[in-house]
């Protein structure tokens, strides 16, 4: 009993995580390359309603995942020329974007809410499913799960195993030594702005077509964005690191559901907003993990130590700043 | 590969690096290029390595005339440029930092560079792990690293940017080696330079700038008066020695340790008297930084005793510090010590006005105008600071100091100055020597510490090494000191 | 650079081309959503400014997001995001209330009023203060932390709400119970805005400017935001004025609060602070942080934000339409600023190296 409860619980959150670990490796491609998107939290939204609007009037999942990553694109098009071509704040621009997408989403999407569309289904792996434990947590879900496995995979090999990955950190570290060496600095930082805000446009299909079906004001996913943007910081810019926080995050969601089942006294608004102070508190531990009195305590104690150095990640030196000088024009 | 510099000239909105540079550099030679700060090397060669576009004027190859405006078309033509402070990434390891701009393909084939950096690093000499992240390596072997990737890329010019600034003697001599082979070999080496001895070590030939012109040109061996003749007109006395008499303590270190730069500082210990100046000497990042800002209460000491007079200064903060006389002037003028944005009067009505609630204009305009006279600061009240050039902002550093401050911290105080300014700047701070103030300053040049201090500390990879009077020692001790060598 | 793009004339033709591209992108977006877009601006400008009525409403718009933006001037001065400050409104809105509770049946209503203000403002600044204390001692993004306290701030209110300030008998989203009207902010006759809120909020902008001009305090932030590291050299505690500028910010978006209590819906309500927090962070955007615009940006910000109310109504579109055009107001303002930059520095550039040319030709 007690072990079915377990991996109920753990293929929950493999499956509660998916739209999360598309945002998370969205943002961290694109603040490798030195440019933060604010705009999460907006985008989220509004590629959340277009991906079910989109669906809803051509009944075609593939045409709604599409919609959505354009649509993630697009404003991620906008911070980008603004911060990187124009020299604006890339803060504020994101932030501008936050609101105003959210309030796009919800104007736009008006005519849909709380209507019944297609989402996607459950498609589990022949053979492996049956797998004792691991089959029905990893195997008994659906296509967006698998491509999350996927996709860290991937990003990971792409960063760390290609010339490509190298260039890409290379430009959010210092921008000007890469235009030294020949690499298009603006053009890259570009792409991978854009790669990202596709990225988070799928997340924010995710959303709408998968996580919690639907549309409505307000859609479910509020909040999402900001807490992406941490995990971002959480997992040190590393997408193994961050797709674990995404699980992380996703659990501790889990666990505020069973809580708040157990403790029917307990306002259901606190667990609601249970997210954010744990944000806080994650980022207030990162930032103690790092100081040197800590470092030097879990030298006397080595269990310790794999856990201090998983907190242990730095910042893309060049990360917001607006390449204010004169790279490649 | 012969380089022609035709009419090169270079203005940047109303301010003119170079006005009309002509010359010509032979291939398989060490050519210097010497001049002051300001003189405008750095432009005219970042104009050679694409990274500048110039104004007007012609550059030829072997005859031919060429036009380029990056950095990457200036390397496809075979030039390569070393930064005094390299373009390298710090997180990134030795091997990645080599691949990065020569690699090609999806795949990395990281076996291959490392055995293509392996057999340079033979052939000149050089020791890098390649596993290692470039922010753990010595300036001297961070410039090895991109003297090695710019040769496997094959280049024919190689211009250095004030090659042996920050690296160590052994460093140095291990660099000229593999320059002098280099050029054995056909390439054509440029050295930027304002220090004499590089180039009489060097050169064989040199260009001597000043003022965005050319002074003159050179042919080895050197006579050394024509060359600082040609570099300053007449170049100004050197500032004497403060002969103040010593007083009692006034700043002491007891086995101090602490983070920070690259070394760190282990277990310091020395003592500071009232009207002494000490130079702190040692390679850039071996824990002169940190030294002077523990005396500062910038940083806070993991162990040992900071005391001003008798009192224990450890754990307070730096505005106490403050209070008890002790004034910081950092090296890097726009990021540490002034405001950007912030303009002269501003400046001034923060360090002087502390005293109203609400500012008086007029009379902080006032005083700003008499301190700009007196210091001869180039500039108005209302200049926001970022638009003086380095020299007046230095000056304004200056002009901020309390008036008797019990102990002035500078970091390389004259770093970036010329002669004339440097010798200005000497003698304001010896005039508040003689009232009694200490003075710690750290510097690299170790003319500059022999000639003004009473006594040298020398750093090295974190340490204090060596502690003695001026008179009892000499450049060579110093110099192998400097190099962990005592 | 900056001259040239902050004369009146350069002025004018940014915000020409950055109207334009709104008022086009609005239509495009009202036809998108299948709404006729001219009887669209014509509700919004009837709902607006139609009568006095209106644009008394308007007035109580604009006290809270004024303050608010006010309250930004001091943290954006020192270079802090205090986006915080949604939740500013929400705690001194909280602080206001709990004094009120203790008043009602007072027979000093007027002390009470003045109470509540002092409340709101300082449960607003001790709300801003951990923020502040989030960033300064503990490493936390003031971005990240005010969020996270914006929400903690929004779920204390809806708790309060449904717990322990429930309304006799049953709890429901329509808020707390009303206060009686001797605890209500005064107001005119007909006007429906307290002229004691309008008095005061004109104060404000008058004394943030005051104090950012000539005194020690703007100075001191002007220099720790420009300068961090140097602030230690010129005897500031850059921590310590942070966490001021942090609570004068808070204090001010507290009492933006207490007058959404005492001057508006005269109750504690789930969505108390409108999210006028977070609209006084575009006003101060598009303002580019000058207190001289920002009376003037908040009212039209105001006005739309009352006009859009009855679109619902009579479109059958979102009312979110207002918060469409202010974003992409203040976006199109940054995009155009930014692009006529590059294309002067462009120019400069080109003269520069035409000039050189002909001298040495």
């Amino acid at each position: 009993m007690h072990e079915l409860n377990f991996i109920v619980l753990l293929a929950g959150v493999v499956a509660g995580a998916a739209p999360l670990v598309f945002a998370v490796l969205g943002e961290t491609l694109t603040e490798k390359a030195g440019v933060i998107n604010l705009s999460l939290d907006g985008t989220l939204l509004l590629s959340a309603m277009v991906a079910f609007a989109v669906t809803f009037e051509t009944g075609s999942l593939l045409l709604g995942f599409g919609a959505a990553a354009l649509t993630g694109a697009a404003v991620a098009a906008v911070v980008g020329v603004a911060g990187i071509f124009l020299g604006q704040s890339q803060l504020a621009v994101g932030f501008v974007l936050t609101l105003m997408c959210r309030d796009l989403a919800y104007f736009l999407g008006n005519p849909f809410a709380r209507l019944h569309g297609p989402q996607v289904l459950p498609l589990p792996v022949p053979f492996l499913n049956e797998l004792p434990v691991l089959g029905p947590i990893l195997f008994h879900q659906n296509l967006l799960v698998y491509l999350n496995f996927l996709l860290i995979g991937l990003v990971w090999f792409y960063m760390y195993g290609t010339r490509w990955g190298l260039e890409l950190r290379a430009v959010g570290e210092h921008p000007q030594a890469a235009y030294a060496r020949g690499i298009n600095v603006r053009r890259l930082q570009m792409l991978y702005v854009l790669a990202g805000g596709a990225l988070v446009g799928v997340a924010g299909a995710a959303f709408s077509l998968c996580t919690k079906p639907g549309w409505g004001r307000p859609q479910g996913a509020e909040g999402m964005g900001w807490i992406a943007l941490a995990i971002v910081i959480f997992g040190g810019w590393h997408p193994v690191k961050v797709a674990c926080g995404a699980y992380l995050f996703a659990w501790l969601q889990m666990m505020g559901i069973s809580f708040q089942n157990q403790w029917p006294s307990i306002p259901a608004q606190v667990f609601q907003v249970a997210p954010f102070p744990l944000m806080i508190f994650v980022l207030l531990l990162m930032h103690f993990s790092q100081k040197r009195a800590v470092e030097q305590w879990a030298e006397k104690h080595p269990w310790s130590l794999p856990l201090i150095r998983f907190f242990h990640g730095t910042a893309p030196a060049s990360l917001g700043q607006p390449a204010r000088k004169r790279l490649g024009s | 590969m012969v380089i022609e510099f035709q009419d090169i000239h270079k203005h940047y909105g109303a301010s003119v690096a170079n006005r009309g540079i002509s010359f010509r550099v032979e291939p398989g030679r060490i050519h210097g290029i010497l001049g002051e700060n300001g003189a405008g090397k750095s432009t005219l060669m970042k104009i050679l390595s694409g990274y500048t576009v110039k104004t007007s004027g012609r550059i030829l190859f072997d005859g031919r005339p060429v036009e380029y405006g990056t950095p990457a078309a200036a390397l496809d033509l075979g030039i390569g440029m070393l930064y005094q402070e390299p373009l390298d990434f710090l997180p990134l390891t030795v091997l990645e930092n080599f691949m990065l701009g020569q690699a090609s393909g999806f795949l990395q084939s990281r076996a291959y560079y490392e055995r293509k950096l392996e057999e340079w690093c033979r052939q000149l000499g050089f020791q890098l792990n390649p596993g290692l992240p470039v922010g753990k390596l010595t300036l001297g072997e961070r410039q090895q690293l991109e003297l090695l990737r710019f040769l496997t890329l094959g280049v024919d010019v190689l211009i250095l940017d004030e090659p042996t600034t920050g690296i160590s003697p052994v460093q140095k001599e291990v660099l000229f080696e593999a320059l002098k082979r280099l050029a054995s070999q056909g390439k054509t080496l440029l050295i930027v330079s304002h220090k004499l001895e590089d180039v009489e070590a060097l050169c064989d030939r040199v260009t001597v700038l000043c003022d965005g012109a050319v002074a003159g040109n050179l042919d080895a061996p050197f006579d050394t008066e024509q060359v600082l003749g040609m570099m300053f007109g007449t170049p100004p006395a050197p500032p004497p020695r403060c002969t103040a008499s010593l007083g009692s303590t006034v700043l002491s270190f007891e086995e101090v340790s602490a983070t920070g730069g690259r070394a760190g500082l282990t277990r310091g210990s020395a003592s500071f008297r009232r009207g002494e100046v000490v130079g702190l000497a040692g390679l850039e990042g071996s824990g002169q930084g940190p030294f002077l800002r523990l005396a500062a209460g910038l940083e806070e000491p993991l162990g040992g005793l900071i005391r001003l007079g008798e009192r224990v200064m450890n754990g307070l903060d730096p505005l106490e510090f403050r209070r008890s006389g002790v004034t910081f002037l950092p090296t890097a003028r726009l990021e540490e010590g002034l405001v950007p944005g912030l303009t002269l009067s501003e400046h001034f009505a923060l360090a002087f006005h502390d005293r109203t609630f609400v500012i008086p204009w007029n009379e902080v305009t006032s005083w700003t105008e008499k301190r700009i006279d007196r210091f001869r600061i180039r500039g108005r009240a209302d200049s926001p600071v970022e638009s003086l050039s380095g020299g007046n902002q230095q000056r304004i550093l200056l002009s901020l100091v309390p008036e008797a401050p019990i102990v002035l911290l500078l970091e390389q105080p004259t770093r970036g100055l010329d002669l004339e300014s440097a010798r200005w700047f000497w003698q304001q701070l010896q005039g508040l020597c003689a009232n009694g103030t200490t003075i710690l300053f750290s510097s690299a040049e170790l003319d500059e510490i022999l000639r003004v201090s009473h006594r040298v500390l020398v750093f090295y990879n974190g340490s204090i090494v060596l502690n003695v009077k001026t008179d009892e020692t000499d450049f060579n001790q110093l110099g192998r000191a400097i190099a962990g060598k005592v | 650079m900056r001259e040239k793009s902050e004369t009146l004339k350069g002025i004018a033709v940014e915000l020409c081309m950055s109207l334009g591209v709104v008022l086009a992108f609005t239509t495009a977006v009202l036809l998108l959503a299948k709404a006729p877009p001219l009887q669209g601006y014509r509700y919004l400008l009837e709902g607006s400014l139609g009568s006095w009525t209106k644009i008394a409403q308007v007035l109580t718009v604009w006290v809270p997001l004024t303050l608010c933006a006010c309250g930004l001037q001091y943290t954006f001065r020192i270079g802090l995001w205090n986006i915080g400050v949604e939740g500013q409104v929400f705690m001194g809105a909280m602080g206001a209330t709990a004094a009120l509770r203790w008043g009602v049946g007072s027979e000093f209503p007027l002390l009470w009023l003045v109470l509540s203000a002092l409340a709101g403002a300082l449960s607003g600044g001790v709300w801003a203060l951990l923020a502040g204390l989030l960033k300064s001692k503990g490493g936390v993004n003031e971005i990240f932390g005010g969020l996270g306290l914006n929400f903690v701030a929004q779920s204390i209110s809806l708790w309060l709400i449904f717990g322990p300030w429930k309304r006799p008998g049953i709890a429901s989203m329509s808020g707390t119970e009303p206060f009686p009207p001797e605890l209500w902010l005064p107001s005119l006759e007909g006007w429906r805005v307290s002229p004691h809120a309008l008095l005061f909020t004109v104060a404000v902008i008058l004394g943030t400017g005051r104090l950012l001009q000539s005194t020690r305090i703007g100075l001191a932030l002007k220099a720790v935001g420009g300068n961090v590291r140097a602030a230690p050299l010129f005897g500031l505690h850059a921590g310590r004025w942070m966490l001021l500028a942090m609570v004068l910010g808070g204090g001010l978006a507290g009492l933006a609060g207490t007058f959404q209590v005492t001057g508006v819906y005269h109750r504690l309500i789930p969505s108390i602070s409108s999210q006028y927090g977070y609209l006084a962070l575009l006003v101060v955007m598009l303002a580019n942080y000058r207190l001289l615009w920002i009376p003037f940006i908040a009212f039209f910000f105001a006005a739309l934000n009352v006009g859009s109310i009855q679109l619902p109504m009579m479109l059958q579109v979102d009312s979110s339409l207002s918060g469409v055009i202010q974003g992409a107001l203040v976006l199109a303002t940054l995009l155009v600023h930014g692009w006529r930059e590059k294309a002067a520095e462009r120019r400069d550039a080109e003269t520069a190296r035409r000039a050189g040319g002909e001298r040495h030709a």
